[in-house]
């Protein structure tokens, strides 16, 4: 049997003894089991995929499967894995396995929280095993919904706003992918919905792909922060519990990516080619805008929610390029910012769980009364304005090395605009962790608060390990998505 | 030399251990752990310095480049890459000399000075780290290894400055001084990326044939990764986080703001030297300008300031500015024709790095005695630290150019080299060398001559003016001054190394020669100054004193303040960048962006309201709909048919 299919099959039956459990500990057990079980098949997936690499199997996908299940339009439930989806597939499981244990102790109505976070999980991991266009759009759906009774429900402040706000805009997005595919699989004669099948047969009409293709990409582009289309992003991540921030700036802002990257770019390569500059502009302005808001933003998941807009920026920035250093970059990028940002929302939620407050000019001097979390603050802002030794630096020297390989005016102006984010990065982050953390407590009510408990020691823990390991020794994993990445750039480049 | 890679694990190691479990650690283990860790680095940096210089030059008469360690680190597509190494030539082993000695002495120290202070294992933690990175700087293979690690160092500058993460001043003084040098290294990186991008590498031996392909990008490559090392090496206009940055531990400015990070910048331009004389000789010069504007300019800001830590810290942009000139006057790469420089600037470096380390330990000594800053609160300190006065009488004669000390041939070579490129030039240096050794001797006549803020204190307690008895200075304890100790006997002794013979501008050796002219010439000068100065300030203020502060009362004010550039800053950064920029971006985002999908939704929201009467349930109304609906449609099908 595939071990793909585990990815469907192993939350399916997380669902099933979910619904059935009876008390917290059944479920808390539910949840310990499955995700573990996720990342221990994603470590295996990831050992065996770079084994099989190793010894020589240069196929483009590996462990595919297909079965019809509407002949009728061509569906199939087709699967299959190359590097980049095999590192998603990791960063999926390290931050579903952390958001379990972020979500510990989360009330009330606990059963249902899980049973809504495991089928976004599902959702995720279809998404990234499927190599079919339809069967990927419904995961892409099924990830979605669960999102809007996240937030809802079990979120902060005006829940119900912005989980309706990011809702609405994010089927919005859903609305104009669904154009964008069915325009591909009509231009491409109507025969597959197969991805790799279609861009075998390359045989959409370059009028037709100059249509497709913008729809397409702002479809993917308003999961991926794509300036203007990223407003949600600091109301829903302002208002969703922790883990479901983790969970949607670590893994579901991904899907922006790397549908831009898989469909939009991969599918309909002339267009891409031909209208890049435009969303290079668009993603430019990203990068910086969204640097320069976070600067005078008092809440800190809106600097964190901004923070995200500049660096989801920067992975469709790169993607842009369409060169495989900087498309490396990207996908380094997608890693080190899905790690970074749920490490961040982390230490933000439990620390607002103590302060019950998120305005950075209530708080001060956190380092004295809550020592762990505090220094995890810390090593999360130097890992996010790319401290050498972190994930960051990694992704975004890959990135401008990268882009600065093309060699003309306007590719190298961008860069260096795209650069200069950097700087900014450092400024709000030092910002805030000299107010928060430095000086002296002033309120006395904190000075009652208490450092970090197992569970959330455990996740914090975790997530620096993994952002530090991908600093260190970044090139395991840059060999894993090279090769994949200079396969579907092949693709694109004229 | 396989042996050197330990050079940097053991600090490394150090750092981990201290950083991840020296909480529940008693503090002599941590300083302990960090300090013997430092010993084994320094002994095993002069082992390396005496096989490299030991094993004697090559066949072309220079000492060879050894790289024992080189791994591909991260590849990027084609032949680029970033590498992990060590290289060994003169310059990066004379340099780990430097680190290894200064941080050893910073370390020992420090178990006096940070003695049951809160965080004392954080402090170890942070001190190896910075070591770690500074030393891994120094070895770099390519410019790329050496970006990385430079970030280190800045990131470990900002943990050591903000030390005290209680006092708002030293947290401000930390993200300034992280900013600042990041808003420069925006421009190193850069100039990375076109030294990448048109050299196909970053490594630092590039061939001939690429060099020559890549001449036109070069020199606005070299010219930027040199903004990055101003940054550093606190160049006027970058030069604002150094003397906020004093408000770290003491013995962090003397390890960091004075004789190791801050000379990183000069480092990056003598490591990048065969380029910038073979292909932007310009850029070079213009280095030299503004190494030069800079040094008149913190000469003139340190003889005003009162805090005897901002004196020196102006002093140490002044003498860095004298290296980057060294630099920046060379014309070809032979130390007989216009090459002078390169070693003359190395020379100072090493030499500098001892002389004001000795200064900033002993002011930190100082500080410890009379807790306080401020020149006011001291005075006729001789007789409480004989052993801290000698001290910080040898480095102020070193830095003020006086034979036999270290200083003098140092700077003595410098103003050689700046005399060959041009007379304006060495007269122009020749001044501020004047102006160090006066403001030296003021800040030397302030601190241990004059009325003794504590016996004045004392009298008025024993007047009874005065509640609490005052605080005796006292000397500082063995562990203290025994790093001032050694460090005076190099800063004695270190100007009869024949450095020309380990290091020159093409390797090849070159003998000193004091040139009489200039020699003579500075020592008169000096002496002159050091002789105003005396008089000025021996006994507190004398009348000339006070007719100068009189007479040039505006300029005196606005060099206290630093020419108000601190002002400028501030306000680009507040009025412009904060409240002109990014206000209203997050203004524009909420409201305009954001508001015109609300208003989207909204918008629909009352179409809705609208609509919604139609469905009344009335059926009446239902009937006038379907009779208007029918008959509108009747009418275009006439209409058309």
């Amino acid at each position: 049997m595939n071990i793909l299919n585990l990815f469907i099959f192993i939350p399916l039956s997380m669902l099933l003894a979910l619904f059935i459990s009876r008390n917290i500990k059944q479920i808390r057990a539910t949840m310990v089991t499955g995700s573990t079980l996720l990342l221990a098949l994603s470590v295996y997936l990831t050992i065996d995929f770079i084994a099989q690499r190793n010894a020589g199997v240069s196929a483009a996908q590996l462990y595919c499967d297909s079965w019809h299940w509407y002949p009728t339009l061509n569906i199939c439930y087709s699967i299959g894995v190359d590097g980049v989806s095999v590192a998603m597939i990791l960063l999926s499981s390290i931050i579903v396995f952390t958001g379990t244990f972020a979500s510990w102790r989360i009330k009330p109505q606990t059963k249902e929280f899980f049973l809504w976070y495991t089928l976004l999980t599902l959702g995720v991991y279809g998404f990234f095993i499927s190599t079919d266009l339809f069967t990927m759009f419904m995961f892409y759906e099924t990830a979605l919904i669960p999102m809007y009774l996240l937030i809802g429900v079990w979120g902060s402040g005006k829940k119900e706003y912005s989980a309706m706000k990011l809702t609405l805009m994010l089927m919005g997005g859903s609305a104009f992918l669904l154009m964008g595919i069915l325009g591909i699989y009509f231009g491409s004669g109507a025969t597959t919905m197969n991805i790799h099948e279609i861009a075998a047969l390359g045989n959409i009409p370059v009028n037709i792909q100059y249509i497709f293709f913008p729809l397409t990409f702002i479809g993917f582009g308003v999961l991926g922060a794509l300036f203007p289309f990223h407003t949600w992003s600091p109301d829903g991540h302002a208002s969703a519990p922790t883990s479901v921030s983790m969970l949607h700036a670590g893994v579901l802002m991904k899907l922006g990516g790397y549908g831009c990257f898989r469909i939009a770019m991969y599918l309909l390569p002339q267009a891409a080619n031909d209208l890049a500059w435009l969303f290079i502009i668009l993603t430019t302005i990203s990068v910086v805008y969204g640097a320069l808001s976070a600067i005078s933003q008092t809440d800190l998941k809106y600097i964190n929610a901004y923070s995200s807009v500049s660096h989801c920026g920067l992975v469709l920035f790169a993607l842009l390029m369409m060169t495989r250093t900087a498309c490396t970059g990207a996908i380094l990028q997608m890693l080190s910012h899905g790690l970074m940002t749920a490490l961040f929302f982390a230490i933000i939620g439990m620390i607002y769980g103590r302060t019950h407050t998120r305005d950075i000019r209530k708080m001060q001097g956190l380092m004295k009364i809550m020592p762990f979390l505090a220094v995890g603050y810390v090593i999360a802002g130097f890992a996010n304005l790319g401290l050498p030794g972190f994930s960051g630096f990694v992704a975004e020297m890959t990135i401008f090395v990268g882009a600065f390989s093309i060699d003309d005016i306007f590719h190298r102006v961008v860069t260096i605009i795209a650069c200069t984010s950097i700087v900014i990065t450092a400024v709000y982050i030092l910002r805030v962790v000299g107010k928060i953390l430095y000086g002296v407590p002033t309120d006395s009510e904190h000075l009652k608060l208490t450092d970090a408990t197992w569970d959330e020691r455990f996740t914090v823990i975790c997530l620096i390990a993994c952002v530090a390991a991908l600093g260190i020794a970044p090139m395991w994993m840059s060999n894993l998505i090279g090769g994949d990445v200079a396969n579907i750039i092949s693709n694109i480049q004229p | 030399m396989q042996f050197c890679i330990f050079i940097l694990i053991l600090p490394l190691l150090s750092f981990l251990i201290l950083g991840l479990c020296g909480s529940k650690m008693p503090h002599k283990l941590a300083g302990t752990i960090g300090t013997v860790s430092l010993s084994v680095v320094t002994i095993l940096a002069y082992t390396v310095a005496v096989i490299y210089f030991g094993g004697g030059r090559g066949d072309e008469g220079t000492f060879p480049t050894l790289i024992p360690y080189d791994y591909t680190w991260l590849p990027f597509a084609g032949t680029l890459s970033i590498d992990m190494g060590i290289l060994l030539d003169p310059i990066s082993v004379m340099m780990l000399i430097v680190i290894s000695t200064v941080s050893l002495m910073v370390h020992i120290y420090s178990l006096g000075y940070m003695k049951g202070e809160r965080g004392f294992q954080r402090y170890y933690a942070f001190l190896s780290l910075f070591t770690f990175s500074m030393l891994g700087l120094v070895v770099a293979t390519n410019i790329f290894q050496m970006y990385l690690f430079w970030e280190l160092v800045g990131v470990s500058s900002y943990l050591l400055i903000g030390f005290y993460y209680t006092s708002p001043k030293a947290i401000a003084a930390s993200k300034k001084a992280f900013i600042v040098t990041r808003f420069a290294d925006l421009f190193f990186l850069i100039g990375i990326l076109i030294y990448g991008y048109y050299t196909k590498t970053f490594s630092f031996s590039v061939n001939e044939t690429m060099l020559m392909a890549a001449s036109s990008m070069l020199p606005l490559s070299l010219g930027l990764m040199f903004v990055g090392g101003a940054g550093k090496s606190a160049m006027f206009p970058l030069h604002i986080w150094l003397p906020d940055a004093m408000e770290g531990p003491t013995p962090v400015s003397a390890l960091i703001h004075a004789a190791t990070m801050v000379v990183a910048g000069v480092y990056l331009v003598a490591r990048l030297f065969p380029l910038f004389i073979g292909y932007a000789p310009d850029v070079l010069h213009i280095i030299a300008y503004v190494g030069a504007f800079t040094a008149l300019y913190a000469a003139v800001v340190a003889c005003v300031q009162t805090d005897i830590k901002r004196v020196l810290a102006f002093s140490t942009i002044s003498q860095i500015a004298f290296m980057m000139v060294a630099l920046g006057v060379c014309t070809s790469s032979n130390p007989h024709d216009g090459g002078l420089g390169y070693m003359a600037s190395m020379f100072h470096l090493f030499t500098h790095a001892m002389f004001k380390g000795l200064l900033f330990l002993g002011a930190g000594a100082i500080i410890h005695a009379v807790h306080s800053n401020e020149k006011s609160n001291m005075g006729g300190l001789r007789k409480y630290m004989p052993i801290t006065h000698i001290t910080f009488l040898i480095a102020c004669l070193a830095i003020a150019g006086i034979p036999p000390f270290s200083g003098f041939f140092s700077k003595d070579e410098i103003l050689a080299a700046c005399y060959n490129f041009s007379t304006t030039m060495g007269v122009f240096m020749s001044i501020i060398a004047a102006i160090t050794a006066f403001y030296m001797f003021r800040l030397y006549n302030l601190i241990f001559w004059g009325k003794s803020h504590y016996e004045e204190e004392l009298a008025a307690y024993n007047a009874r003016e005065r509640e609490e008895k005052p605080h005796k200075p006292h000397e500082a304890p063995f562990v203290m001054t025994l790093p001032l100790i050694i460090l005076a006997v190099i800063s004695s002794i270190a100007g009869f190394i024949p450095f020309g013979e380990f290091i020159s501008s093409n390797g090849e050796s070159y003998s000193i020669h004091l040139q009489p002219a200039v020699a003579i010439a500075s020592i008169t000068l000096a002496v002159a100054s050091i002789a105003i100065a005396t008089i000025m300030y021996r006994k507190g203020d004398s009348k000339i004193t006070i007719y100068i502060n009189t007479h040039l009362k505006g300029f005196i004010k606005a060099a206290y303040n630093r020419f108000y550039i601190d002002e400028l800053w501030l306000f680009i950064t507040k009025k412009i960048i904060f409240n002109g920029i990014s206000r209203p971006i997050a203004w524009f985002d909420r409201n305009v962006i954001d508001g015109s999908l609300d208003k989207i939704a909204s918008m629909t929201q009352k179409l809705s309201n609208h609509v919604r009467p139609m469905q009344s349930g009335n059926i009446q109304s239902y009937n006038i709909w379907f009779l208007s609906g029918a008959l509108l449609l009747i009418l275009i099908l006439i209409y058309l048919a």
